[in-house]
């Protein structure tokens, strides 16, 4: 069993599906959006029969931080991940336009460049090599893509998945001149994306003030897995007192109210493990980069704790645990 | 109301075990400190959620004080120093993000027997917040 990079069906193209026997799908194989729930059928308990997963660096991150969360099982998964080149925003993979542009995703994969239309936050992700993956398929910047390609095997389970196929894999870091020639641009890409973020309040009310506050962001969110989020609970719903005293106090209320606060709130609760997949941005039914300035104050609190989603299973969400000799610079 | 003097209104969340005691011997002792803290008892400096935070930013808070145990002396053991993990990081998200909310802030540590010291911390922190002016958040419509 395997969950593809891409399924079949005219609608339905480009999404992850269980597979339970051999399938000749490779023609169809395409970079969909990361999904969120890559560890759904594990998230009750682990899986009793090995499944290979193919999985996006980003979504292998997001893995990661479920496991520690104890949101999913990394009992009998076979971890399968690959450099990677980004994927299209949601829209091109709903709207069937995918196909038309694989070629050119490939000759780009080959070249170690980015096609044009890949998403700005695959555009900025330097972490497209995956880290934690049993089995790395060398896939940017491999010119002979077409006839052969190079395994990295990480783990014994790994190694053994891999016995009896014919052809050498190989072991150890990937290095590669086009892997650091990419790292250069997405880094250089990122730097200009983080700079342009709107800062102080009036910066986040100009970027935030066209939420419809439905909060796709939140549910698409790999690490926001609460069942219940406090935002859509009873404890985030306001009485009549509450609209007529803000009315009193301020003379006016936005409807809804509180969306700076739900996304300052929720960058509070989750970017210390935000894992930068992009999908809160493709979902925004208000084209609101949500991801960029999650992944810029996810950078930094993350180096605030030298902490990198995704990095170690063993290595503790950095709210969860503490040191008795630190930030002595915060409490005054 | 520029001529009024103004007044910081402080939401001072204040740890049961330690400086609400501090606070109540502080009042108990006659000791002179500006009126501008309003305590919000919590059990500990640990249950503060960032969003409590947050919620009393936009609910008109010109400032926001947490107040718990010194390390070490939590009464379950290590909720301060959970409670001093958030604030770092709601500090660095406030730093990222430049909001004016980062002058605005502040953890200290104050045992039950500092009833001087609470006295000191929120003198000092009120004159901070002065010195900041009003909550330019207090009055925005778009939150």
């Amino acid at each position: 069993m395997c969950w593809p990079w891409a399924g079949p069906g005219a609608t339905a193209e480009e999404w992850p599906i269980l597979y339970s026997q051999t399938q000749t799908r490779s023609e169809r194989t395409a970079p969909h959006a990361p999904s969120s729930r890559s560890c759904l059928p594990t998230q009750k308990g682990p899986l009793t029969e090995p499944v290979a997963a193919v999985v996006k660096p980003c979504e292998l991150r997001a893995f990661i931080e479920l496991i520690k969360l104890n949101q999913c099982s990394p009992d009998n998964i076979l971890l399968i991940s690959s450099t990677c080149s980004g994927v299209y925003p949601l829209d091109v993979g709903v709207n069937g336009a995918l196909g038309k542009k694989l070629p050119g995703y490939w000759a780009a994969v080959k070249q170690g460049e980015l096609d044009d239309d890949v998403r700005p936050t695959c555009r900025a992700c330097t972490d497209f090599v995956p880290t934690n993956a049993d089995i790395t398929v060398a896939l940017l910047g491999e010119a002979d893509l077409d006839t052969q390609c190079t395994l990295h095997v990480n783990t014994e389970r790994g190694a053994a998945f891999l016995e009896g196929l014919e052809g050498t894999a190989s072991s150890g870091d990937l290095e590669s001149e086009p892997l650091q020639r990419a790292l250069g641009q997405r880094g250089t890409f990122r730097e200009e994306l983080f700079a342009g973020v709107e800062v102080g309040m009036q910066g986040l009310i100009h970027t935030f003030g066209r939420c419809i506050g439905c909060h796709a962001c939140k549910t698409v969110c790999p690490i926001c897995y609460c069942r219940l989020c406090y935002f859509d609970s009873q404890d985030a719903e306001h009485s009549p007192e509450f609209y007529e005293g803000e009315l009193d106090r301020k003379g006016g209320l936005r409807v809804p109210p509180d969306t700076v606060f739900f996304q300052l709130g929720r960058m509070a609760h989750m970017t210390i493990s935000c894992v930068g997949c992009g999908m809160c941005t493709d979902v925004c039914p208000a084209d609101i980069p949500v991801s960029t300035l999650f992944s810029k104050v996810g950078a930094s609190v993350q180096a605030l704790f030298e902490y990198r989603p995704g990095r170690d299973v063993d290595e503790e969400i950095p709210l969860r645990t503490f040191e008795e000799e630190e930030l002595a610079q915060v409490a005054t | 109301m520029e001529n009024q003097a103004f007044t910081p209104r402080i939401v001072g969340f204040l740890c049961n075990w330690c400086t609400y005691a501090a606070a109540d011997s502080a009042g108990v002792s006659r000791f002179k400190m500006p009126p501008s803290v309003m305590v919000v008892r919590v059990m500990c400096s640990g249950r503060v959620d960032p969003l409590f935070v947050l919620t009393a930013f936009f609910r008109g808070a010109d400032g926001v004080l947490i107040s718990g145990c010194w390390p070490g002396q939590c009464h379950y053991q290590k909720g301060n120093l959970h409670a001093r993990r958030r604030t770092a990081l709601l500090k660095s998200i406030f730093d990222t993000l430049d909001l004016e909310m980062a002058d605005r802030f502040r953890l200290s540590w104050v045992s039950a027997s500092e009833a001087p010291r609470f006295v000191q911390v929120v003198k000092e922190f009120t004159d901070q917040v002065e010195q900041a002016g009003p909550s330019p958040i207090c009055d925005e419509l778009f939150l």
